[in-house]
């Protein structure tokens, strides 16, 4: 294996390795729910590209042929990290956010993923099971 | 030098597990926790993909696409289902 190669996958894994480790310890460091949702969703996600990227290259330099399985892997990750970030976001202004303490938006409309009125007396069907869920 | 950022990257990702673990025992809201069982995919993921570098077996890539799906309809799932009491309308 070449060395300029052989320096690529180091370099690649020893970021990669760096970014995951700070995508979980965001985590646990951060302090509002909102924050914590950034380090897993971009650090993390870097983390796993980066590793991706290393393997490719190991796989160039070992058989003389890309694979292409890793980057099935990186653009599913890349594609469905924004999606759960999306709902778990929404879950939490939904759920756990008092919705008088959310900012307003500065414009005529309310936030588009609230309904139009808060409807506190029509609880649904399913209220004790999820009170049953939480802590 | 590519054993030893191996090695160096594969401890990285099992430190993020643990991280994670704690994380998952010890979070307030139940938002967290579905945060950090997705985050504990995404290690895992990676970790699968370090041992295919590390043993060369073509094998690691598909089992790492299969926790990739697996890992995002059960976190949108559980994030539905708390949000909506229901799955699939």
């Amino acid at each position: 294996m070449p060395l300029y190669l052989e320096i690529a996958i180091t370099a690649l894994l020893v970021i990669a390795g760096v970014f995951g480790l700070v995508g979980s310890f965001g985590l646990l460091k951060l302090a509002d729910p909102m924050a914590r949702l950034h380090a897993p969703t971009k650090a993390t996600t870097l983390g796993v590209g980066g590793v991706l990227l290393a393997s490719m290259l190991h796989a160039w330099a070992a058989e003389g042929q890309v694979s292409f399985h890793e980057l099935m892997v990186t653009l599913f990750l890349f594609a469905t990290a924004p999606v759960t970030a999306n709902y778990l976001a929404k879950l939490h202004v939904h759920r756990v956010i008092d919705r008088k303490t959310l900012p307003l938006t500065g414009t005529v409309t309310d936030w588009a993923t609230l309904p139009e009125k808060v409807d506190t007396a029509a609880s649904p069907a399913h209220e004790p099971a999820l009170q049953a869920l939480r802590d | 030098m590519i054993a030893m950022a191996l090695t160096f990257a594969i401890g990285c990702f099992a430190l993020g597990l643990a991280l994670n673990l704690w994380r998952l025992l010890s979070s307030p809201t139940l938002g967290d926790r579905i945060l950090a069982l997705d985050t504990m995919a995404i290690n895992m993921i990676a970790l699968v993909v370090l041992l295919g570098i590390a043993t060369g077996l073509e094998a690691f890539f598909e089992v790492s696409l299969v926790i990739a799906m697996v890992g995002f309809v059960s976190t949108i799932a559980y994030a539905r289902f708390y949000l909506r009491g229901n799955i699939i309308e």
